[in-house]
């Protein structure tokens, strides 16, 4: 069954900005899916008009099979959000915020307290549940809007940039809790601005741009696109001639102990170990240069650009053409 | 969503919003009290006694419902759109956009926040009135009923004014320039009878001139106004308040993009 479903979205705001313009999308029940695009892509916009937070000016949404229009009870109910911004009331006590928005879905006040006590646990914030909202850091009040999303116990689990300004122990355990609460059947769709993050996390992925959708396919075939990896390797001691490669590797000296080397996927890194130790140069330890996704994603909204761009030109000239005529 | 799960849903927003006012009591509750005693003090004690009667009351049994009825109008309306507005600011807002409650729960919620607070103020400043004045009863059910249906009233007012609100100074505006001075002008401290007769029809436009009158009447037995019309008044601006905020939250307007 579909998670989530979204059929020639569009958006366009009252100062006319066209914030989408047909964006598909279809996510799997179990999914943990990753919503990704550069700033102003749209991913906000359409994760809003999912949460009834903004008005579409066309298309269709559905959640679990719920229309967002005709079936919202039925579709809000399935769904838990965790917006960019901070969006509860500063004034308030943890564990109320927690409490009143179980009431909101129809939680009986104590229940609502019960889960509150869990998520809190779970989320390491029970020792704050009596504390202003305001007065939490900011990891915690990311991991607050966490809980509060789960507290209904949505099918679907929507996370617009959870981590952002997280340090990197919370990100690793709030990783580890959504990997959990995934498994458990929780369907997720996580945008965020670390690419690493959704490689490590997601199964699948869409990349929006310009308000359309430019990718959608699963990670390991998005990923199988890219035909150069680039590794570093660190030396034992210095190297001042570069050894003769094979077809297919490009070597460079970076300092006297460092050397990158970009690989095409038809070869192996072996080859490049016994070029090296053939001369003598022993490889300490090695590192990816840059994540694989995040080359993935350059080229993908580049080259989306670069056709925006054409298409701009071409109609201009048309336009001019017409005019001549 | 059931019964059940609506009703949970309208009992967290009024058990929110109760909380708000009273976490803060001595922004909300105390303050509405002193004001109200040093109306007494200056209006009944010193101005007052220099006053006759009116329609057989001293001056200062006269201003006791005016005043009582002020203070619900002023806390009711400011509790739903300091509150309301609040929560668009914060965008806290959107805990309730993205759940299912339906929005014509949202509103009552909030108008049962106003509500509640009124009514704890009024109580508050019954009992300073009763402190300065002789307290009379006369119909307690009319008293009552004024007193609960101004408290909608006033809190559907402010609902709307918080949803059009698009900055602090928005929700100062109306209380300032429009509420305070239709309540002065509703014959809080002064019986429309002492007015020339062209001011005493143009009071007649003045609807809160209605509510006070007829929670005069029901504490003090006296009138300037029909009861019957008072009521009609009353229900019709409730009714008509109530239908324009569903309007409004079904379109989105100044919470939805």
């Amino acid at each position: 069954m579909k998670a989530l479903s979204i059929r020639h979205l569009e958006k366009t705001y009252q100062n006319g900005t066209r914030a989408l313009k047909g964006v598909d999308l279809d996510v799997e029940e179990g999914d943990f899916f990753a919503l990704l695009g550069p700033n102003g892509a749209g991913k906000s916009t359409t994760i809003g008009i999912i949460a009834g937070l903004v008005n579409k000016s066309a298309g269709n949404v559905s959640i679990f099979g719920h229309d967002i229009d005709s079936q919202t009870d039925a579709a809000k109910s399935c769904l838990g959000l965790v917006p960019q911004e901070f969006n509860f009331n500063q004034f308030e006590p943890v564990i109320e915020i927690l409490a009143n928005q179980g009431g909101y879905y129809g939680i009986p006040r104590k229940l609502a307290y019960e889960r509150a006590e869990q998520y809190l646990r779970q989320l390491e914030l029970w020792d704050k549940r009596h504390v202003m909202a305001r007065e939490l850091s900011g990891g915690m009040k990311r991991r607050l809007m966490i809980a509060r999303a789960l507290i209904h116990r949505p099918r679907l689990l929507i996370l617009d940039e959870p981590t952002a300004g997280v340090d990197i122990e919370i990100r690793r355990s709030m990783w580890t809790f959504l990997r959990k609460i995934n498994d458990e059947g929780t369907t997720i769709i996580l945008t965020t601005h670390y690419l690493e993050e959704a490689e490590s996390l997601c199964k699948n992925i869409a990349i929006i741009d310009h308000g359309c959708t430019i990718e959608n396919t699963s990670m390991r075939k998005l990923l199988n696109q890219l035909n150069i990896e680039t590794f570093v390797l660190y030396l034992d001691d210095h190297v001042e001639q570069l050894p003769d490669c094979i077809e297919g590797c490009d070597l460079r000296i970076i300092d006297n102990n460092t050397l990158e080397v970009d690989i095409s996927k038809s070869n192996s890194i072996n080859q490049v170990f016994e070029i090296l130790s053939a001369k003598n140069i022993n490889v300490l330890s090695m590192r990816n240069k840059s994540n694989r996704l995040e080359q993935l994603f350059m080229h993908l909204v580049d080259k989306n650009r670069n056709n925006i761009e054409l298409m701009q030109t071409l109609e201009q000239a048309s336009n001019a053409n017409s005019i001549a005529e | 969503m059931t019964f059940n799960q609506k009703f949970n849903a309208f009992k967290t927003i009024v058990i929110k919003e109760y909380m708000r006012f009273i976490r803060i009591w001595i922004q909300t509750v105390i303050p509405p009290a002193i004001t109200t005693a040093l109306y007494f003090v200056i209006f009944g004690e010193l101005i007052g006694s220099q006053i006759s009667d009116i329609n057989g009351y001293s001056y200062m049994d006269y201003i006791v419902p005016g005043l009582i009825l002020m203070a619900v109008i002023t806390n009711a309306y400011g509790n739903v759109v300091s509150s309301f507005y609040s929560a668009k600011f914060q965008k806290s807002i959107e805990e309730l956009l993205v759940s299912p409650v339906p929005n014509y729960l949202i509103i009552s919620g909030y108008v049962s926040g106003g509500v509640a607070r009124g009514l704890v103020v009024g109580f508050v400043v019954t009992l300073v009135a009763m402190f300065f004045s002789d307290f009379h009863v006369h119909n307690i059910f009319v008293a009552l009923a004024v007193f609960v249906l101004t408290a909608v009233l006033f809190s559907l007012a402010g609902f709307i004014n918080a949803v059009y609100a698009k900055s602090f100074d928005d929700i100062t505006i109306i209380p300032t320039f429009v509420l305070t001075p239709l309540t002065y002008l509703g014959g809080i401290f002064y019986s429309i009878e002492m007015l020339p007769e062209f001011w005493q029809k143009v009071s007649l436009l003045n609807p809160i001139l209605y509510m006070i009158n007829s929670f005069r009447y029901g504490l003090l037995g006296i009138t300037d106004t029909d009861l019957i019309s008072a009521f009609a008044i009353i229900i019709l601006f409730i009714i008509g308040l109530f239908c324009f905020a569903i309007f409004l939250l079904n379109r989105g307007t100044g919470i939805k993009q």
